[in-house]
């Protein structure tokens, strides 16, 4: 038998060790996981513009990323009223100047008249610009987000990148992995002929008007819902910056 | 089903592996599979095997886990006070956990993100527990370490062949290689080849249900094949 003194030895000891090689640990990754979801953000913003990049993003590494982003994406942040926020300001409310390195999910719980919006800017070799804004909701099991790539119109979409935190592969996981459906939103419009605000949304059983709907999925009607949300929802946040730069 | 325990002969060399070390490696793939005979871990088994690539890391990662602490429990298996051996022994598992968890986030930030949630689940994988508890409390750290593997390999190999079944018959595709399927991205494109027009790919394979059918007929043919596992209480 152990007394108790040394059965409480032992456990302080252990637990001390183990608290030791865990923070050393995570202090000694940290670099790396910070670069690693950095990366993945990039990737996600930039897959919004994939047709017009010329390349595959999902062969580059880690490196040829962080420089097609350092050199083609000008990246701002606004707030709901379409103002932009200052770089110092920002680095006061959030601790980074670079919009991609903010922690989106925590900004969208915010109430609405605190939350800010992020716009990144892609400019193409030819000189075209693309506005691409963020968009963020819930799907079935979890959150989904997507960037929405608008021509310099302000109205088309160009191009776009769904993602999700845990959708079903085959069914909800289709937003991020089939190109055939979320394909279907590239050339649509959020403002109809008249110039107010409708987004795109996604319907069952057949496209009626096609500028601003989808098809959905079927067996993910759910997830499909999330995303019709978030459509129009997300993008409304961004009206007033776009009314102000539509005219000019 | 009773626990197999070899007993410990006399010491030859500490990291000998004969016909006894042998049998830790190959017991728990056939005829002691944690799945599917001692049917521990069915919870992850549902959850993570949608897609191959998904349950091949997950396999891996169970199998570091089991490794390393039945490794370590072994080697503290004489120091461990017996009233506290089970917080003990789940600090390890936890520990063991948490590197892994951030050494894959490092390594594959892609995966997981995907995985992120039941990578800290394998801490309640009911695997671990009874391995450390059934053999590594008291057995030498080395066939421990082999134990473990073992049980992780045992627990992957299922994992994987489930999750072959629910990729190919759900999405038409393997390791994210698509071969069957209505498009000219996949291998075998059943718009043209008139012969496989009958295919769809079938939803129901993806959701958990159809994972818990798939273990069924997988001890259902186990079990018929080797009558011993059969419980005729």
């Amino acid at each position: 038998m152990f007394s108790t003194s040394y059965i409480i030895k032992f456990t302080l000891v252990m637990t001390v060790i183990v608290a030791l090689v865990l923070s050393l640990l995570v202090s000694g990754l940290k670099e790396v996981h910070t670069e690693n979801e950095s990366v993945y953000n990039k990737k996600g913003i930039l897959s919004a513009v994939s047709a017009q990049l010329g390349k595959d993003i999902n062969a580059m590494d880690n490196k040829e990323v962080q420089e097609l982003f350092s050199t083609s994406i000008d990246q701002k942040v606004i707030n709901l009223k379409g103002e932009e926020i200052s770089a110092e300001d920002l680095k006061a409310k959030t601790g980074t100047s670079e919009a991609v390195d903010i922690d989106w999910s925590k900004e969208i719980k915010k109430p609405e008249n605190e939350r800010l919006l992020p716009i990144f800017t892609y400019k193409s070799k030819d000189n075209k610009e693309y506005n691409i804004l963020y968009v963020r909701g819930k799907g079935l099991w979890d959150e989904i987000w997507g960037y929405i790539a608008f021509e310099s119109d302000w109205n088309t979409i160009a191009g776009q990148a769904f993602d999700h935190k845990g959708e079903t592969p085959g069914l909800g996981a289709e937003i991020k992995d089939n190109k055939a459906w979320y394909g279907q939103f590239t050339g649509r419009k959020i403002y109809s002929s008249d110039g107010t605000f409708t987004s795109v949304s996604v319907v069952k059983g057949g496209v009626k008007i096609p500028d601003h709907q989808v098809d959905g999925i079927s067996g993910a009607t759910i997830t499909a819902k999330g995303v019709d949300e978030m459509m129009k929802r997300g993008l409304k946040y961004y009206e007033s910056y776009i009314q102000k730069n539509k005219k000019s | 089903m009773a626990e197999v325990q070899i007993p410990v002969k006399s010491e030859s060399s500490v990291f000998s592996f004969g016909k006894t070390e042998k049998r830790l490696i190959t017991d728990p793939i056939s005829d002691n599979n944690p799945i599917t005979v001692q049917v521990l871990g069915v919870c992850s088994a549902l959850a993570v095997t949608t897609l191959v690539s998904k349950a091949l890391v997950m396999g891996i990662a169970v199998m570091l886990v089991t490794a390393f602490s039945n490794f370590f429990t072994s080697l503290l298996r004489e120091y461990i006070p017996k009233s506290v051996r089970m917080i003990v022994q789940l600090v390890i598992i936890a520990f063991l956990v948490t590197v892994v968890e951030l050494i894959l986030k490092a390594v594959n930030y892609p995966i997981w993100k995907e995985l992120s949630v039941f990578i800290g689940l394998i801490i309640t994988n009911c695997i671990l527990m009874g391995r450390l508890e059934a053999y590594a409390m008291a057995n030498k750290p080395w066939r421990s370490f082999l134990d473990g593997i073992g049980n992780g390999l045992g627990y992957g190999v299922i994992l994987v062949i489930i999750a072959a079944i629910r990729e190919l018959a759900g999405k038409g595709s393997l390791m994210d290689y698509k071969i069957i399927g209505p498009t000219s991205e996949y291998v075998l494109n059943t718009m043209e080849i008139s012969w496989l027009s009958w295919y769809a790919p079938n939803n129901l394979a993806i959701l958990s249900p159809a994972a818990m059918f798939i273990i069924a007929i997988i001890i259902w043919v186990q079990r018929s094949r080797n009558p011993k596992l059969v419980d005729i209480s």
